[in-house]
C-alpha cells in the first residue's frame, strides 16, 4: 500500500505531463496524442517514483534504463524528462521544429533518452542488450521497456521475448500499453493478439495485469516485477487518449494534432481535473 | 609457385581474441553461425562475454545496440546476407542513427560463396551499408590485413561494417604492414592505368598488372580496404597520374567500390570501368567457375584496362 499523498502527487504530475503532451503536439501541428496519453501515468510513476536516475547526470552507470519502444509516444517521454529536469520545459514548445533537438521520435541525442526509437519492434531487443550488460557488469539496475500493443505484431518482439527468458533476464521489465487500438482499427480485428498472458507465459515470462491508469496498481506491479526470477511483462490496460474526453478510445487521435478549438477544450478539461485534485 | 592461402575468418577470430585479452569491454554476439564466422573461438575463451542469439539476427542487432549504450564495444557476426539484408532496419534505426559502437563483421559475402547459390551470395551489402550515415565500411584483403584492421575498427568510435568472403584467400602481406583505416595503399606504381581493387579482388588486380606488362602497359595498383570514408586524395592523384581507372570488386557493380570511386572523382572525372557482378543474382557452382562466368578475373580486369588505354 502506498500513502495517499504519494499517489496524489503522482496524479498531479501526470496531469502536468498530459497538458504538456496536448500543448506540444498542438504547437507542433502533428504527432501522436492517443498513445502518449495512454502511457502518461506509467511514465510518471517510472520517472517520479520508481526509477533510480539523475537528471543532472544522465549517464550515471548505475541508473535504471527506460526504452520507449513505441517511439511515437515521444511527446509523453519528453514531457516527463523535462519535468524531471533533463532539459528546460520550454523546449517542449519546439517539438518537431527544424533546428531544434526534440525530434518527432526519440533520439539518443536528447538528454535522458537511452536509445533512438521509432521503427517499431526493436526496443525490447535493445533492452535485452542493456539487461545483459547489467548482469555482465554486476550492476543491479533494471531495464524498463514500454511496448505498444499494435507493436507486438512485429516478429522481432517474439525473438526478443524468447531470448529474454533464455538469458534469465529478471532485471528486464516490459510494460505493454494495452489500449486496444492500432492505426487501422481495434487490435483484435486487425491482427489478434490474445491470449496475451498465455502467449508471454509460454515464452517464459512472469505476467501481471493492471489498470494502467491506477497509480497504486502501477507502483505495486513494479514492486512485484522486481521480485521475479523471470523477465516480467506488465500488461497495462489503458485508454488511448486518456484524460481528454473526445480523444479517449478514438482511433482518429492516434496520429493527429488537435485543432485550436480542440486544444482549448482539452486543456480546460485537464485543468478542471487538476483543480479537483488540488481541492 | 603456389600461393600461401589463409582464411580471413581465422585472422578475424585471432584479432578478436587478442582484443578480448586487452579490453574487458569487448563483447561478441552471433546468430547460430559462430562456428562458420569463427567467433566461437572467442566464445570458448571469454564465455561470459559471448552471446549466441540463435537464428534471430534482428534481435541480435538490437541487443548489440543495447550493449553499446552501456559502454561495450560489440562485435556482431553472421553471414553478410543476413547481417545487412535481413537487419537493414535494425542497423539503421538502432545502430547507425544513434551512432553506437557496434561493429558488424560479416562473412560469406560475394559470389564465391559458391554452391549455396544466390540466396546466400550477398552482392548488395556494400551498397546498403555505404549509404547509411555514420557507418564506416571496410572490406579487408587478406588474413594478415584483417588482423591489423580489426583493432582499428574497435578503436573507432561509432558503427562499422566489415565484410569478408568465405573462401581461403592468398596471403599477400607480411605481418603488420602499414594498414590504416581510411587510407588506400599503393601496392605497385605505374603510369598508364590505375587498377583499384578491394577484398578478394586485390590479388586479381596484381595478377592483371602482370598480364598488362606483356602488352607494355604499366599499371598502377591501389588497394582500398576502407570504402567509407574513402581515400579521395589517393584516388584523385591516381586519376591525374594515369588518366584512367579500373575498379574491381566481388559485389554488384551498383553501389560498391566502382560507385564510390566515381563519386570521389565527381569534379575531376576520367574514363573508368567497373569490374564486378553485373546487375543480376548469382547461382550455384564452384567458386572458381563462378568468378569466371561473372567476369571477376584478372583477365577481365586486364581487358578493361587495355580498352581504357586504347581510348587515350
Amino acid at each position: 500500500m502506498y500513502p495517499p499523498k504519494i499517489i496524489k502527487n503522482l496524479q498531479k504530475r501526470a496531469l502536468t505531463i498530459r497538458k504538456h503532451v496536448v500543448d506540444s503536439i498542438y504547437l507542433a501541428g502533428s504527432g501522436h496524442p492517443g498513445g502518449s496519453l495512454s502511457i502518461t501515468d506509467i511514465l510518471t510513476c517510472l520517472y517520479f517514483h520508481e526509477m533510480h536516475h539523475d537528471p543532472k547526470n544522465p549517464q550515471m552507470e548505475t541508473r535504471d534504463r527506460l526504452v520507449l519502444s513505441k517511439g511515437h509516444s515521444a511527446p509523453a517521454l519528453y514531457a516527463a524528462l523535462a519535468e524531471a529536469g533533463y532539459f528546460e520545459v520550454k523546449a517542449l514548445n519546439k517539438l518537431r521544429k527544424i533546428n531544434q533537438f526534440l525530434q518527432g521520435h526519440p533520439s539518443i541525442s536528447v538528454p535522458g533518452v537511452e536509445i533512438s526509437t521509432g521503427s517499431l519492434g526493436q526496443g525490447l531487443s535493445v533492452g535485452i542488450g542493456m539487461a545483459l550488460a547489467g548482469k555482465l557488469d554486476k550492476k543491479d539496475y533494471h531495464v524498463f521497456v514500454i511496448l505498444g500493443d499494435g507493436e507486438i505484431d512485429e516478429g522481432q518482439i517474439w525473438e526478443a521475448a524468447a531470448s529474454a527468458s533464455h538469458f534469465k533476464l529478471n532485471n528486464l521489465i516490459a510494460i505493454l500499453d494495452r489500449n486496444g487500438l492500432q492505426i487501422d482499427g481495434p487490435t483484435e480485428e486487425i491482427m489478434s493478439l490474445e491470449p496475451i498472458p498465455l502467449r508471454w507465459r509460454a515464452f517464459g515470462w512472469h505476467v501481471l495485469e493492471i489498470d494502467g491508469h491506477d497509480i497504486e496498481e502501477i507502483l505495486m506491479s513494479f514492486d512485484e516485477a522486481k521480485k521475479s526470477m523471470k523477465p516480467t511483462l506488465i500488461i497495462a490496460h489503458t485508454i488511448k487518449g486518456k484524460g481528454v474526453s473526445f480523444m479517449e478510445g478514438t482511433l482518429s487521435f492516434h496520429g493527429k494534432s488537435p485543432t485550436k478549438e480542440q486544444w482549448v477544450k482539452a486543456l480546460s478539461e485537464l485543468e478542471q481535473e487538476e483543480q479537483e485534485l488540488y481541492d | 609457385m603456389t600461393e600461401k592461402m589463409r582464411n580471413l575468418r581465422d585472422g578475424y577470430s585471432s584479432a578478436l581474441i587478442e582484443l578480448g585479452h586487452q579490453n574487458e569491454d569487448i563483447v561478441v554476439v552471433d546468430a547460430d553461425l559462430a562456428l562458420s564466422t569463427k567467433t566461437k573461438r572467442f566464445g570458448t575463451i571469454f564465455s561470459n562475454r559471448f552471446f549466441d542469439f540463435g537464428v534471430a539476427e534482428a534481435n541480435m542487432m538490437g541487443a548489440a545496440a543495447g550493449f553499446a549504450t552501456c559502454g561495450k564495444i560489440v562485435f556482431a557476426s553472421t553471414f553478410a546476407v543476413f547481417a545487412t539484408g535481413r537487419c537493414y532496419d535494425q542497423i539503421r534505426q538502432s545502430i547507425a542513427y544513434p551512432n553506437l559502437n557496434v561493429k558488424i563483421v560479416a562473412t560469406h559475402a560475394g559470389i564465391s560463396v559458391g554452391g549455396d547459390g544466390a540466396s546466400h551470395q550477398m552482392l548488395e551489402d556494400i551498397a546498403l551499408m555505404r549509404v547509411l550515415p555514420n557507418m564506416v565500411v571496410v572490406t579487408p584483403t587478406d588474413a594478415t590485413e584483417i588482423e591489423d584492421i580489426i583493432p582499428q575498427v574497435a578503436k573507432h568510435q561509432g558503427p562499422c561494417y566489415v565484410r569478408m568472403g568465405r573462401a581461403d584467400s592468398p596471403v599477400l602481406f607480411g605481418k603488420h604492414e602499414d594498414f590504416t583505416l581510411g587510407k588506400a595503399k599503393i601496392l605497385e606504381d605505374g603510369n598508364d592505368v590505375t587498377l583499384i581493387g578491394t577484398g578478394t579482388m586485390v590479388s586479381e588486380t596484381l595478377k592483371a598488372r602482370k598480364l598488362l606488362k606483356k602488352d607494355k602497359i604499366n599499371a598502377q595498383v591501389i588497394l582500398i580496404h576502407t570504402l567509407k570514408p574513402i581515400d579521395q586524395d589517393t584516388i584523385k592523384k591516381a586519376a591525374r597520374k594515369t588518366g584512367c581507372i579500373v575498379t574491381a570488386e566481388e559485389h554488384s557493380i551498383i553501389g560498391g567500390l566502382g560507385s564510390a570511386v566515381s563519386e570521389a572523382l565527381d569534379m575531376h572525372p576520367v574514363p573508368l570501368k567497373r569490374i564486378g557482378v553485373p546487375d543480376v543474382f548469382g547461382e550455384s557452382g564452384e567458386a572458381k567457375d563462378l568468378v569466371k562466368k561473372y567476369g571477376l578475373t584478372a583477365e577481365n580486369i586486364g581487358e578493361a584496362a587495355r580498352e581504357l588505354v586504347r581510348l587515350k
